[in-house]
């Protein structure tokens, strides 16, 4: 178990490490110059050697190889640069947007859990094949709606109709209401869909006859026999769409005027701001792979099949 | 439903009341075609502590009607008229709801499949509790103790460990036990055991019967078995229904149905099934028998496969030599994992042995590479086991059968065509299907496809795995019928892999019986069934049903 624990981590670094050197070659080869795009502005009035100073500074002009090494080496030392358009650590400028990003991204993926599961039991119990078809359309109509137009649409209607929610100042906990809605519903679609397919499925297995004829009830086998068996398979997914809300909801944060890492992601591009880009990728990265590195983990816990790693069978 | 006669008021004889009355049943399905009845006016009796046997082939509505009793048809399926009355009291209009009062604690089910029929994240034990828990027999711990005391009954060993075992680290017989000990659990007045030993091994579907009449017995328990195998009713049924197209084609005593059938199907069945012992294939030895030539060679064969580590190696086949005479017949019987076919996989080449020799047709295998091991598979063809699964379901029969011939030297479109329709035609195939597709097919055809094309580039020996298991005794008949005019008018080698020895005991002219690598006897086909050289063979050899009555008689 140990051996396969390790052999996993070291995956995970390989992950890491090419997810960096891809970046790092993607970045350099944009087109365009952070440091002209800031220090080139007429009314800053810096002559060619300033500015060429300037660049010796940031070492823009060593060649690629040691300017990787170099923040390879940064990196690893926990050093991920200075943002060249705010003139701050880079460190700090994630830490900073980061806070929103992860409690809109975690409760907005709860949120959707919720729903999926809802939807997903809503569908298993209905009693009627109509009304189990119209839940199973749900989700459709979830993953077809513009994440900009319902949260536009949940603004004018909690906060302008019913003034539920103030747009202007509101609390910690207040602002993220709708931005949370907003994210988990398109979230919640594919999650639903999954559990769905496999709920039904599930109920096909023989395993289900047999309880039935032990005289459970369909609820009971519901419960106890199909929600686990259809779970395990939507880990993985779970796991990838976590991963991406990690990373930032940049339509979202727009909408709602948040400060999350999508929106430094949006501005860093403008900007060209190379290091700040190349560590959010970075983190993006970290938090995908040990997002997945947890549910490879969670798998054995869930499923007893996996927990003995079998030999050939022959 | 006019016949429905007050069997409450008659019922003071409680030893006369049938546990089960089936009266006039219908079922049907609704499928994209609307309703369709698969059904149609089944009546039958079960009587306490009998064995009634529903007997038919696929599609012949048999495990329909034993779903519909206990109300287990699948979503589209619906119960339309007749009366099933248990213990007296029908309950063929009952609702899910009420028929949960009765499942398992008045009637029971054991399933076709042990492998996916329990729940692979759930305890055994908690599987075997369950059904107490529904029913509310006693407390908890009471509940536990009841659970060991019936996984010991069913004939597992250390019940406490299997109790916290999953259902993956089970074998499949050890598994239908444990669906036997639900199914027993409280004692029901009828048990449906639909299949239950068709995805076993041989010795372990014996063993697996036996346990059945034995707690059938000790529990004085209905039973309703549902097979395919004639040879498994003729030993274990006091009572068989023979069902064709959803309809009852004879009903009878058991030793009156198999001595004197008076339906012309049941004869048919009679004479086809293999393990009855009176299909007998007309086998005229073509005159090259008696000359010398082996078309395979295999001397000492060893095949190891690594698992997991570097050094656990796992040996598959351990030491197996035989030969084969041209145009003959040999075959590889074995239980799963006995290594028959990895044997056949080492023979065409598709692994390189271990250690040993294989020689075919002349040709050394074990040195084969490359080019010369692509040419190679002109001379030995494989038919496969699934019909179903080895024909690629988007191309037409035509292609399905050409694409060998594309694969060596290359001929004229014109001659392929030719090609290909005499091969057809010689495994009996009409012209139309050469333009459909594998799903517009039935499970013969299908095999017979599998055949042609397998035959099309004119090999010298054919490697039939498994070839007739998944048919149906009828098909099997003529699928063996066609195997053996086609050896005798072009002089085919045949090695063939199966678990069935009634089969192998037809088709073949010699034998290797393998047991876990092993090769435990061999030799001509009479002469192992008639003085089998080892403990297993002779096990092996008692396990084959349909041979009690056979003896009785």
């Amino acid at each position: 178990m140990s051996r396969y624990v390790i052999g996993r981590i070291g995956q995970a670094a390989l992950v890491l490490w090419a997810a960096f050197t891809v970046s790092f070659v993607l970045l350099q080869a944009l087109p365009g110059d952070a440091i002209l795009i800031k220090f080139l502005n007429p009314e800053l009035g810096l002559g060619p050697e300033q500015i060429a100073d300037i660049r010796a500074s940031y070492a823009v002009d060593s060649p690629l190889l040691v300017q990787y090494l170099h923040t390879v080496a940064n990196f690893l030392m926990g050093n991920f640069g200075y943002s060249i358009h705010a003139g701050v650590p880079v460190g700090d400028l994630i830490l900073a947007n980061l806070s929103p990003t992860l409690w809109l991204s975690t409760l907005g993926f709860l949120l959707s859990l919720v729903l999926a599961i809802t939807i997903a039991a809503l569908s298993a119990l209905s009693p009627f094949s109509w009304l189990r078809s119209f839940i199973q359309s749900i989700p459709a109509l979830f993953i077809s709606t513009p994440v900009f137009w319902l949260g536009i649409l949940l603004i004018q209607v909690f906060s302008f109709q019913l003034k539920l929610i103030p747009i202007i100042n509101p609390g910690p906990w207040q602002a993220l209401i709708l931005p949370v809605v907003t994210l988990a519903v398109p979230i919640s679609a594919p999650l639903a869909q999954i559990l769905m397919r496999n709920i039904d499925h599930v109920l096909t297995e023989p395993f289900v006859a047999v309880a039935r004829a032990k005289g459970a009830s369909h609820r009971g086998v519901l419960w106890r026999h199909v929600a686990k068996n259809a779970v395990l398979p939507t880990l993985t997914i779970g796991g990838i769409l976590f991963g991406e809300l990690l990373a930032g909801a940049v339509v979202t944060e727009a909408v709602f005027g948040l400060n999350g890492l999508g929106g430094l992601t949006q501005r860093s591009v403008n900007d060209q701001d190379i290091a700040v880009l190349q560590a959010i990728v970075v983190f993006s990265a970290a938090a995908f792979v040990l997002i997945n590195l947890t549910v490879d983990l969670l798998y054995p816990v869930f499923d007893p099949r996996l927990r003995v790693r079998q030999g050939a069978v022959a | 439903m006019t016949t429905a006669i007050n069997i409450k008021s008659a019922s003071t004889n409680i030893v006369n009341l049938p546990v089960l009355e089936i009266s006039k049943l219908a079922v049907g399905y609704r499928g994209s075609e609307g309703f369709q009845r698969v059904v149609h006016e089944v009546s039958l009796l079960v009587r306490p502590g009998e064995v009634v046997a529903l007997v038919g082939e696929s599609g012949s509505g048999k495990t329909t009607t034993a779903q519909a009793v206990i109300g287990v048809l699948a979503e589209n399926g619906q119960l339309e008229s007749g009366v099933v009355r248990l213990n007296g009291t029908d309950i063929a209009g009952w609702s899910q709801k009420q028929l949960d009062t009765i499942r398992g604690r008045k009637i029971s089910l054991i399933p076709q499949d042990p492998t996916s029929s329990l729940n692979p994240v759930k305890t055994i034990g908690a599987q075997v509790a369950e059904v107490l828990q529904i029913h509310r027999q006693g407390s908890r711990a009471e509940i536990d103790a009841r659970v060991i005391e019936l996984l010991a009954r069913v004939g597992l060993s250390q019940p406490e460990l299997r109790a916290r075992q999953y259902p993956h680290e089970l074998s499949g017989g050890m598994r239908q036990r444990v669906l036997i000990a639900i199914a027993v659990a409280l004692r029901p007045a009828l048990i449906i055991a639909d299949e239950p030993t068709s995805a076993l091994d041989v010795t372990v579907q014996k063993r697996i019967l036996d346990l059945i009449d034995e707690l059938r017995r000790e529990y004085g328990t209905a039973v309703l078995l549902v097979t395919h195998d004639l040879g498994v009713a003729a030993d274990r049924a006091n009572h068989i229904v023979v069902l064709k197209g959803g309809r009852i084609h004879e009903q009878g005593p058991t030793a009156e149905v198999l001595a004197s059938p008076r339906s012309e199907y049941t004869r048919k069945l009679l004479a086809d099934a293999p393990s009855l012992g009176k299909a007998r294939i007309a086998r005229t030895r073509s005159p090259r028998v008696s000359g010398s030539d082996d078309a395979i060679v295999v001397g000492n064969l060893v095949q190891d496969f690594s698992i997991g580590g570097r050094r656990d190696v796992f040996r598959a086949v351990d030491g197996v030599s035989f030969t084969v005479q041209r145009g003959t017949t040999h075959a590889i019987v074995g239980e799963s994992g006995s290594g028959k076919t990895t044997t056949a996989r080492s023979i065409v080449g598709f692994q390189r042995p271990t250690s040993g020799r294989i020689i075919v047709e002349g040709i050394d295998v074990t040195n084969l590479r490359g080019e010369s091991l692509r040419r190679f598979r002109k001379t030995i063809q494989l038919v496969y086991q699934n019909p179903f699964a080895s024909l690629d379901p988007r191309q037409t029969i035509f292609q399905i059968v050409e694409e060998p011939l594309l694969n060596f030297d290359p001929l004229p479109r014109e001659d392929r065509a030719r090609k290909v329709q005499a091969i057809l035609e010689r495994v009996g195939l009409p012209q139309p299907v050469l333009t459909r597709r594998p799903h517009a097919l039935s499970g013969g055809q299908r095999q017979r496809v599998a055949i042609a094309r397998a035959l099309v580039l004119d090999p010298q020996v054919l490697v039939l795995d498994e070839a007739v298991s998944a048919l149906d005794v009828t098909v099997q008949a003529q699928i063996l019928a066609l195997l053996n005019e086609l050896q005798q008018a072009l002089g085919l080698t045949y090695l063939f892999i199966s678990h069935d020895l009634a089969v192998v005991r037809q088709i073949s002219d010699t034998v290797s019986v393998l047991h876990n690598g092993r090769q435990v006897d061999g030799g001509p086909v009479e002469d192992v069934f008639q003085r089998p050289g080892s403990a297993y063979t002779r096990e092996l050899i008692g396990a084959i049903p349909g041979q009690r009555n056979a003896d009785r008689h």
